[in-house]
């Protein structure tokens, strides 16, 4: 007995011991740079594609919740009490790199380390030079607000362990330099797999970078799957930089990831994103668990439902669900509700408008109708849609119409 | 020259979606088209173009708390927003029935704190700000008139639990603290009772007689 206990703390200490002491990369020192004001230039436009402003804002304070409670994105301004300024490039390249902070604490992979370590040496230099040379702001971070036992840092030792391994991109040597440009914004600084990929429990992605379309943690929408090969690559790069394409547009999450981030992107980067998502492979359609319904009383829903969408979303939508362009989305095809359907509740009960962007200004909206109808309605409309068309969903409850109302935004 | 228009209309798609403020607007009025029902949304045809615009920038920036909205505009320039507000004060509002009388004794005292204040608590009348015929004052004072009485109540109890601010001077914050529950009930009652004047145009801009009751 003693013996097994020896054994397993010591197993236990190895596997602290080398997630401590292990720090691929570390020897890799910065390469000189000659042009300082354009590293500065290239530091905020890597900035821009790693959205390092959607959480740490101007000084932090974005409270991120989890299934494991809530974090709050520290300050990174060069403030040298409250945020980074006794910080050295070094130390900034460990973070990204190694996921481990200056005194060599683990950070909380809400920081998004797994995919940050594919960003080489000197593009982190160079969102350093950058971070670096912003204005200081005396603001001091929020302790997180973990339940136990997520607040014992130490344990992160057992998760990376299990789900992190450091490493910078390597391009593929069969592939184009365009190809491999976009799967290195993809993989590393867009950090797409932190929604796109699905997790289990305890928080790790269960198929690195396979993108196929997830929940996303404590927020209660869907995002969808990026493995986009029926797609046109300009038709993806469209929705990337500017939130709307002819098959469909962002909202909720997505809206803030293009207004923060991709629409700042060069049409080179979001041609070279998009032209790596077309290659992903097709994932296979994942099938929402359909309520089991006699067949008339489904046969009645189902009319209910188009009655409604008669009513209320044909005249932007069309009859046949085709939609109008970029300005109103088409549903016919929609690939997001044969997955979940969370968004679509949430978009009819909260109508939506994408963001403004340099390509697309001033979108059209789509109205709220939560004011309008009741659960029972909204869950008809949403089966209707969901199965029509050739969409690939299944029938939606009223009580998970009930579970989003109130609450827009989250 | 006829051939060309027979083309110019079979190359035009069979529903194109109009190129106007009013179509892309559309979403706000799910809502907004209801004012002058019986409910809760605010008309915003017809208010002053500034304090639409103020409002819907406090809604984006979080000043101002109400989830739907603040959803909707999270994401929208300030460009945008600036031509929304102007279309929707360039309507002709539709306003609402008027609302039932409170008590006497309830609308004697929300006539007098809208035309009097009270002095002796530095309590500026809203007439001060809001217009002698409370239609408003340019820019960006808002009528008080033609509202839902649960509305005027809900925002000034926003602005004493802080969940609606102004940018400074924050008028309303003093104003609303000053008020009791009570009186802000008697407030909205009178205002919700009288009818809108013919002339629906807010007064023009002058300096703001609230600033100088502020303590």
């Amino acid at each position: 007995m003693k013996r097994i206990l020896l054994a397993i703390a010591a197993v236990v200490l190895a596997i602290v011991g080398i997630q401590v002491f292990y720090e691929p990369g570390a020897s890799q020192a910065s390469a000189p740079v000659a042009d300082r004001a354009g590293q500065l230039v290239r530091g905020e436009y890597l900035a821009r594609a790693g959205n390092c402003m959607g959480c740490h804002t101007n000084a932090g304070g974005r409270a991120i919740e989890t299934p494991f409670g809530r974090i709050y994105a520290p300050n990174i301004t060069p403030d040298k009490e409250t945020g980074i300024g006794n910080w050295s490039a070094d130390d900034f390249w460990r973070a990204i790199h190694n996921g481990k902070s200056r005194d060599g604490r683990f950070l909380y992979p809400a920081f998004p380390y797994p995919s940050y370590t594919k960003v080489s040496r000197a593009d982190a230099d160079a969102i350093y030079a950058y971070i670096m040379s912003r204005p200081a702001v005396s603001k001091p971070n929020r302790e997180h607000a973990l339940d136990f036992p997520y607040n014992q840092r130490i344990l992160l030792a057992f998760w990376r362990t299990l789900y992190f391994t450091p490493g910078e991109f390597e391009p593929a040597a069969d592939r184009d330099a365009q190809w491999n440009r976009g799967a290195y914004l993809v993989q590393g600084l867009g950090h797409c797999a932190a929604c796109h990929t699905g997790r289990n429990a305890l928080g790790g992605t269960l198929d690195k970078n396979d993108l196929a379309g997830a929940a996303i943690p404590a927020r209660d929408w869907y995002a969808a799957s990026l493995a986009l090969h029926d797609r046109d690559v300009a038709e993806i790069a469209s929705l990337l930089k500017t939130g709307v394409s002819s098959r469909g547009a962002v909202y909720g999450p997505m809206a803030e990831v293009v207004s923060g981030s991709l629409q700042h992107l060069s049409d080179a980067d979001t041609l070279a994103m998009a032209t790596y998502l077309k290659s992903l492979p097709p994932t296979a359609t994942l099938k929402v668990a359909d309520l089991a319904h006699a067949p008339q009383e489904r046969a009645r829903i189902i009319e209910a439902g188009a009655r409604i969408y008669e009513k209320q979303c044909a005249a932007c939508h069309l009859a046949t669900g085709e939609g109008q362009g970029t300005a109103y989305p088409p549903l016919a095809g929609n690939r997001t509700l044969g997955a979940s359907p969370v968004n679509a509740i949430r978009i009819v009960l909260n109508g939506g408008y994408p963001p403004s962007t340099h390509g697309n200004p001033r979108p059209y909206g789509m109205p709220p109708f939560g004011q309008e109808l009741n659960d029972e309605e909204v869950a008809a409309v949403v089966s209707y849609v969901s199965s029509s068309w050739g969409n690939q969903g299944g029938m939606v409850s009223p009580a998970s119409v009930a579970r989003l109302r109130g609450m827009p935004g989250d | 020259m006829k051939l060309l228009l027979l083309l110019a209309v079979l190359a035009a798609p069979a529903h194109a979606v109009p190129d106007t403020i009013a179509e892309r607007t559309k979403a706000c009025m799910a809502c907004h088209g209801k004012a002058g029902d019986d409910v809760y949304f605010p008309r915003i045809a017809g208010k002053p173009g500034s304090y639409l615009y103020q409002q819907l920038i406090n809604f984006r920036d979080g000043r101002r708390s109400y989830p739907a909205m603040n959803y909707l505009v999270a994401h929208l320039s300030d460009d945008y927003l600036r031509e929304m507000a102007d279309y929707f004060a360039s309507l002709e509002p539709r306003l609402p029935a008027v609302a039932p009388a409170a008590p006497a004794s309830v609308m004697e005292q929300g006539r007098k704190l809208v035309f009097d204040g009270d002095k002796s608590r530095k309590l500026p009348a809203c007439v001060a700000c809001h217009g002698q015929r409370l239609t408003g004052m340019l820019p960006a004072i808002p009528g008080l008139l033609g509202l839902p009485p649960a509305y005027l109540k809900a925002q000034i109890g926003a602005w004493r639990s802080g969940t609606r601010k102004a940018t400074a001077p924050d008028c309303m914050l003093h104003v609303s603290q000053q008020l009791t529950p009570q009186e802000i009930g008697a407030v909205a009652s009178w205002l919700a009772h009288q009818p809108v004047p013919a002339d629906k145009a807010p007064s023009p801009a002058q300096a703001s007689a609230c600033r100088s009751a502020q303590p």
